[in-house]
């Protein structure tokens, strides 16, 4: 039963593992791009929500209709100001520019709020769920993680194949070029792409704080477990995200059961296989570029 | 009429290869004229311009971008620790066994991770210096979680002086091994597929040796400069050693501001780098988020970095690893 238990809780693991996932898949499939900044954006979002927590008293599900619009204009003007110019150069310029942004804002929050370890706490909901049996029960965080991990990859299905701007979203990610010629303002496309990029980890990140505690220096942990996540379910696939982080969450999950030190490190055979087997992941289509 | 030869060295090259001669034999002399403290600190700034020259040999020229350097480091301060104290070895051999150990571990290591291409091969080096990071925490011979000391016997100041020889030799050497690579046809197919992929596997290079030969090349050299930094440190931890922050990122900042691709670059880079931490101790934080900020604008606004400058200004190559077309002279 604990392993079926260890399952369980992986697969809601999963969910916030495809959260840290989707803004790195979708910037990569729009414009070939690589925020290694991204986990510490998500961290940032959490001392964000433990600010107004702190100060008003807000609980952190509720300081989402603050972060998250916050988030999003910062994703957008992050895309404008610094990462056009690093879009479509050597990889080593955006690696070093990001790299950088993930220097600055560790530091920043490490200036700001100590090393200390803090958490968020979100009332009533926080550590309640439900029992499934004697041995396995639900968290509430969790499972709404799992489910805004679905809503969220569900909202940019729909959103990429239904609306004209996610149309004009496949048409740069197939050929910046050619989509140019067509009249499609491709710096708009990146830097809204960048901007739900940044909403979506943001949205991790926030409820990675609830769950977890967390310091400024947490942030490229996430950043390798939601890239682990996209390489796992294959480069430009969405829902490969989201299966991805649930293998991802489960492997870790079953790890940390046979052995407590075992767990992260159970997650990294899991994608070091899937990489030697299967480069393109499992659901990827074409070409790793 | 005139006519032209294919020249490589000029007279600025000369002149600066008999300078840098004359430092290297005035710094090693150091130590019988400077204080403990200044030696090791100068073993520092030696290990980053050993570790900013191989990561420039990558990034610079084989166009292989890693942040996952640390991993070598780590490495080579591991196989010490386990040649030192798990097998008795004499602490000076254990230094170039520990480079082969390191170097040996790379091949796997390059094996997954060359299956990933541009930025994300370069999280994949993280993520696998991360593994190995791991793997080491539970190894309890080798102190697990919680480090562990290499054993060392004798006078203490007689060792920080064979240390301080053996980093200046690891950064002299760092420079003499990059230009020498550069001058040979493994030089020439990476700067080759740098510039052109498809062009230079026209003509016959081989991109996948070429990018894992230099890969292996750096790899031991990295493992040799953990092997020394530690031996003067003496203390491993893995939490310390794995450091991408401790190893990498400065590196990155390093080259990137000298001027990523040239030889020049990252000795500049580390000496700006080096003495502008020394000059700001006091304020670490806020050193690191400058550092970051001049990561930023540098990869955005100056990507030939200074030294990118100075060569296209005043066209000087203190290292010519160019062929240039000179006029001859009748």
């Amino acid at each position: 039963m604990v392993w079926i238990n260890a399952i369980v809780q992986g697969i809601l693991l999963g969910g916030l593992y495809a959260l840290f996932a989707t803004g790195l898949s979708l910037a990569f499939g729009v414009m070939r791009f690589v925020n290694l900044a991204h986990g510490d954006l998500a961290i940032a979002a959490a001392f964000m929500s433990f600010s107004l927590q702190r100060t008003f008293d807000m609980n952190p599900l509720v300081s989402l209709l603050v972060v998250l619009p916050g988030a999003f204009i910062v994703g957008y003007l992050l895309q404008r100001v610094v990462f056009d110019r690093v879009v479509g150069v050597d990889p080593a310029f955006q690696i070093v520019a990001t790299f950088g942004l993930s220097m600055v804002v560790q530091n920043l929050i490490y200036e700001k709020y100590t090393a200390d370890t803090q958490g968020l706490d979100a009332g009533s909901l926080d550590a309640a769920g439900f029992a499934v049996n004697d041995s396995i029960s639900i968290g509430w965080i969790p499972l709404i993680t799992l489910l805004a991990a679905v809503v969220v990859l569900s909202g940019l299905a729909l959103f990429m194949k239904r609306t004209r701007t996610g149309r004009a979203f496949r048409a740069t990610s197939d050929d910046a070029d050619a989509a140019r010629l067509m009249g499609i303002d491709v710096r708009r496309i990146w830097a809204v792409a960048m901007a739900l990029a940044v909403a979506t980890v943001t949205l991790a990140g926030v409820l990675f704080g609830i769950k977890s505690s967390f310091d400024p220096f947490v942030g490229p942990a996430r950043l390798i477990y939601g890239f682990e996540a996209v390489i796992i379910g294959g480069l430009g696939s969405l829902w490969g995200t989201l299966v991805g982080g649930i293998i991802l969450g489960v492997a870790q999950g079953l790890g940390r059961q046979m052995n407590p030190q075992w767990g992260e490190l159970a997650g990294h055979a899991v994608f070091l296989a899937v990489l030697a087997v299967r480069p393109t992941g499992l659901f990827g289509k074409g070409q790793l570029r | 009429m005139s006519t032209f030869k294919v020249a490589r060295g000029s007279t600025a090259s000369r002149v600066f290869a008999v300078t840098l001669l004359a430092a290297t034999v005035v710094m090693a002399t150091m130590p019988s004229w400077a204080e403990g403290g200044t030696q090791r600190k100068m073993v520092e700034l030696f290990t980053l311009i050993s570790m900013a020259q191989m990561w420039n040999l990558l990034a610079g020229f084989a166009g292989v971008v890693s942040v996952g350097q640390q991993a070598f480091i780590g490495l080579g301060a591991y196989s010490m620790v386990a040649l030192v104290n798990v097998h008795g070895q004499n602490v000076y051999a254990a230094i170039p066994m520990s480079a082969v150990l390191t170097a040996i571990f790379s091949i796997p290591i390059a094996l997954i991770a060359f299956r990933l291409r541009g930025s994300y091969f370069a999280i994949g080096t993280w993520v696998l210096a991360d593994v190995v990071s791991l793997i080491m925490q539970q190894q309890n011979s080798l102190g697990a979680g919680n480090g562990i000391s290499i054993k060392v016997s004798g006078d203490a100041l007689e060792r920080l002086k064979i240390i301080y020889w053996l980093a200046l030799g690891l950064a002299i050497g760092a420079i003499v091994l990059t230009y020498a690579v550069l001058r040979s046809r493994l030089g020439l197919q990476m700067q080759a597929i740098r510039d052109n992929e498809g062009g230079a596997k026209g003509l016959g290079a081989n991109v996948y040796r070429t990018r894992f030969v230099a890969w292996v090349i750096a790899a031991f050299w990295i493992g040799l400069t953990g092997a020394v930094f530690y031996l003067a440190n003496l203390r491993v931890q893995p939490k310390d050693s794995f450091s991408v922050v401790n190893w990498t990122a400065p590196i990155v900042v390093i080259v990137v501001i000298g001027g990523i691709g040239t030889i020049e670059g990252p000795i500049i880079g580390a000496l700006l780098y080096y003495f502008m931490r020394d000059y700001f101790k006091d304020y670490e934080t806020w050193y690191l988020i400058g550092s970051g900020v001049a990561a930023i604008l540098a990869a955005l606004y100056m990507q030939p970095g200074i030294w990118g400058y100075v060569r296209r200004r005043w066209g000087i190559d203190l290292f010519p690893i160019r062929r240039r077309l000179v006029r001859a002279e009748e």
